[in-house]
């Protein structure tokens, strides 16, 4: 049996016994575990260190492994909507969205504009808030609390925009087959319009903060880079791809839900450090901000859901007198639809990548198998190689730069 | 000074003179540790993030004492479970609760910490009080911050009005013994 | 200019003759199956021939059939990407019972863990990987849970009572 097939740490031992030093001093395992304060999420990493520095990393993962997969094969698919929020939970409303667009394309429905540009803006919005969570606590592991606490009262401001359109803070289970549940209130669209006034004023403050401190620049320049084409070879995507130098956005590459009426950039780094990381995302910030103004001028009137009672469920007030929607509505719910047999992959752009759902139906009501391609399973792959030879602090560091969220890594 | 409006906590009953308050050890100790409980927050998932949301400056979980989060078991009163915890955990969140030093109280954050929540399947445990005991449960998925707190204050009061014999009491070590611990 | 499905196809005929078989549009993806013992060079041709350049690998994914026949138990599914010309193709293979493959580790990378998880699911045996151990489930696991016959919920459970939910009771 092959060596790495030993648990890490009896391999390392074995490391270790090999390449004693003549003084006596030894390479020493080091468990960075699965409840550590700087993983954000529980997954683990042996080290095999020598003092300060890492010579070899493992990582162990499966912590949080809740079977998405084989949850979602017993699931009809207003169910399964439950499960994918609870992926990347930073940013549910992606998660959301773009299960309703894999179950829209499979059932060949076309979704009003109205609802398009309105999933683009709650889009825009989580994504807002997952790379505010990734900045704020890289700042954090490098030792600034102050960044933390400011930009999670702007979160707080976005949970309330999400309280008035689905009722849920953080787990949305947004949207339905074909559009919205209800129209956005008049309240939503107010706080919206204040969120997009006050909003810039104070990530412009959490910026300066962080883009030329002498301290936080030494902490993350230089450290934890990769190039291109690793990167590409890892599978990365998302704003560690973009850093590395490579524009690969599935907004521009395959525009979903009319992103391509909307003006903006891609922003790339350099070097793929974990300073340039931190500057995409922020960059992407302000990008997802011109989105959303773009999306609230250009708003057309219409529908807020497509026009299919095969599919939509019914407003309440029709089920309870309409015989009709009534039987639509038990239909629904118990899964007894028209299901097409087909084979579908449907990516969007994430918060950390490319988010695919490829969905293989057999005409039942629940999915024969569903796989998710949840880009942090893919890119944390390269962790063990990008700190090879860094001190521990910077492996923290590079971790949280990653944006690894336990929820996505294990499903 | 000012008036202010925070309220402070009241002293326990007592009788008061000249330059002496008598009262309860258990009422002293009681008030004591109520409102220093340290938190060991084991955030696995999506409630490790409303617990962030707790923690922050909006719904302030500081206020009530735990200023000090602790993520060293051996400091810290309170263990938070929060989220998920799979099968694949619970050797380590039965070792984390170990090293917990006396007295220690639990309480687990959420439907999949207090029962296994929407993931009934075979790799989740289905709550965690199949492994350690449990003092308060917050439901939801995931519960509002006013929701995590209001469990804490729940703790509180069990807190204040436990006795100071309790962990040495035959009970206890029944408790602890039908846990295997 | 973009890739042509025909021509796509004719490349792929042309090198591998008969290994490769039903090439279909699955609405916006171009799918083709191969045979088990030719994919690695499949998908080595895919990668490495100048005009296709798929050099990235968005997805692996095994499948299982219980209801198929046997030479058609198992499926293990790639999907490549081609950034420049902004295509993306599919390649499936299917596998009897016991199912072994040649690994991929060695063209992309990142489908390291992507066969390890394929193992930990359904046992797909990948020959030539580094380290084909179990990455999401418990090391101790003996069964493979992804696969049709193995069972949602765990069976250890008192808690619920399974009258109320339909089933046919499993522990007592």
């Amino acid at each position: 049996m092959s060596d790495l097939l030993l648990p890490p740490e009896h391999r390392y031992a074995k490391l270790i016994e090999q390449s004693r030093n003549e003084d006596g001093s030894e390479f020493s395992i080091l468990n960075l575990g699965p409840t550590h304060p700087a993983t954000h999420g529980i997954f683990q990493n042996i080290l095999l260190m020598d003092g300060e520095r890492i010579i070899e990393a493992e990582p162990t993962i499966g912590y949080i492994h809740r079977a998405f997969e084989k949850i979602a094969e017993n699931r009809p698919f207003y169910q399964i909507n439950v499960l994918t929020d609870r992926m990347n939970y930073c940013s549910s409303p992606i998660n959301n969205m773009a299960w309703w667009m894999t179950v829209e394309k499979l059932l060949n429905i076309e979704v009003p504009k109205r609802a398009q540009y309105l999933r683009v803006i709650v889009m825009e919005l989580a994504r807002i808030t997952d790379h505010l969570i990734c900045n704020s606590i890289l700042g954090v592991d490098t030792g600034a609390y102050t960044g933390f606490l400011y930009v999670f009262q702007l979160r707080e401001k976005v949970y309330e925009i999400y309280e008035e359109i689905c009722g849920a803070r953080l787990t949305t289970n947004m949207g339905r087959i074909g559009g919205f549940e209800r129209e956005w209130s008049e309240e939503a669209f107010k706080k919206l319009n204040i969120f997009l006034e006050e909003f810039p004023i104070a990530w412009k403050e959490f910026e300066n903060l962080f883009e030329r401190n002498r301290i936080f620049i030494d902490r993350t320049v230089n450290v934890g880079g990769i190039t291109a084409e690793k990167a590409m070879a890892y599978g990365f995507t998302g704003p560690n791809l973009r850093a590395a130098g490579i524009d690969y956005d599935v907004r521009k590459a395959a525009p979903y839900s009319s992103y391509e009426d909307f003006e903006f950039d891609v922003p790339v780094g350099k070097s793929g450090d974990t300073y340039d990381r931190f500057c995409v995302r922020n960059a992407e910030v302000w990008e997802s901000i011109s989105i959303i103004k773009q999306a609230l001028a250009k708003l057309p009137e219409g529908p807020i859901h497509a026009d299919v009672p095969d599919y939509y469920l019914p407003p309440k007030e029709d089920v309870y007198t309409n015989m009709e929607s009534l039987i639509y509505h038990f239909k629904i719910v118990m899964g007894e639809v028209p299901v097409p047999v087909d084979e579908i992959y449907h990516a969007v752009e994430g918060g950390n990548g490319e988010l695919g759902f490829y969905l293989t139906s057999d005409g039942s009501r629940t999915p024969y198998r569903l796989k998710f391609r949840r880009p942090c399973y893919v890119y944390y792959q390269a962790y063990p190689e990008m700190i090879k030879g860094a001190m521990l602090s910077d492996a923290i560091v590079i971790l949280s730069s990653l944006n690894v969220i336990a929820g996505e890594l294990d499903a | 000074m000012s008036e202010t409006k925070t309220n402070m906590v009241a002293p326990p009953e007592g009788v008061v003179g000249e330059g002496f308050f008598a009262t309860k050890l258990n009422d002293v100790v009681g008030m004591a540790r109520a409102n220093s409980l340290w938190p060991l927050p084991f955030a696995t998932s999506c409630c490790g993030i409303e617990f962030m949301a707790t923690m922050a400056s909006h719904y302030d979980l500081a206020r009530f004492g735990s200023e000090r989060v602790s993520f060293s078991p051996r400091q810290a009163d309170m263990l938070m479970v929060m989220g998920t915890i799979s099968k694949k955990m619970a050797p380590i969140l039965r070792q984390v609760y170990e090293q917990m030093s006396e007295p220690r109280w639990v309480i687990a954050v959420g439907a999949c910490a207090s029962s296994g929540g929407v993931f009934d399947t075979y790799s989740v445990l289905q709550g965690i009080d199949k492994v350690i005991p449990v003092d308060v449960y917050v439901p939801g998925c995931p519960p509002r911050p006013e929701q995590i707190v209001d469990g804490v204050m729940r703790l509180q009061e069990l807190v204040r009005n436990e006795s100071v014999r309790r962990r040495n009491s035959p009970e206890y070590k029944e408790l602890l013994a039908s846990y295997n611990l | 200019m973009a890739l042509e499905t025909a021509f796509i196809q004719e490349k792929l005929s042309q090198t591998f003759g008969n290994n490769v078989f039903n090439f279909e549009m699955k609405r916006d993806i171009f799918t083709f199956e191969a045979t088990s013992d030719t994919i690695h060079e499949v998908i080595r041709f895919l990668k490495e021939q100048e005009d296709l350049n798929f050099h990235f690998l968005t997805d692996l994914t095994g499948i299982h059939f219980p209801d198929n026949d046997d030479s058609h138990q198992f499926a293990v599914v790639y999907q490549l990407h081609n950034w420049i010309k902004n295509m993306r193709i599919r390649v499936k293979t299917y596998l009897p019972e016991n199912p072994e493959l040649e690994t991929i580790t060695d063209l992309f990378l990142c489908s390291n863990w992507m066969e390890r998880e394929a193992w930990d699911f359904f046992g797909i045996n990948f020959k030539g990987h580094p380290q084909l151990k179990r990455i999401l489930n418990m090391d101790e696991m003996v069964s493979h849970p992804m696969r049709k016959e193995f069972p949602m919920e765990d069976s250890g459970r008192t808690d619920k009572d399974d009258r109320f939910f339909g089933r046919i009771s499993i522990n007592g």
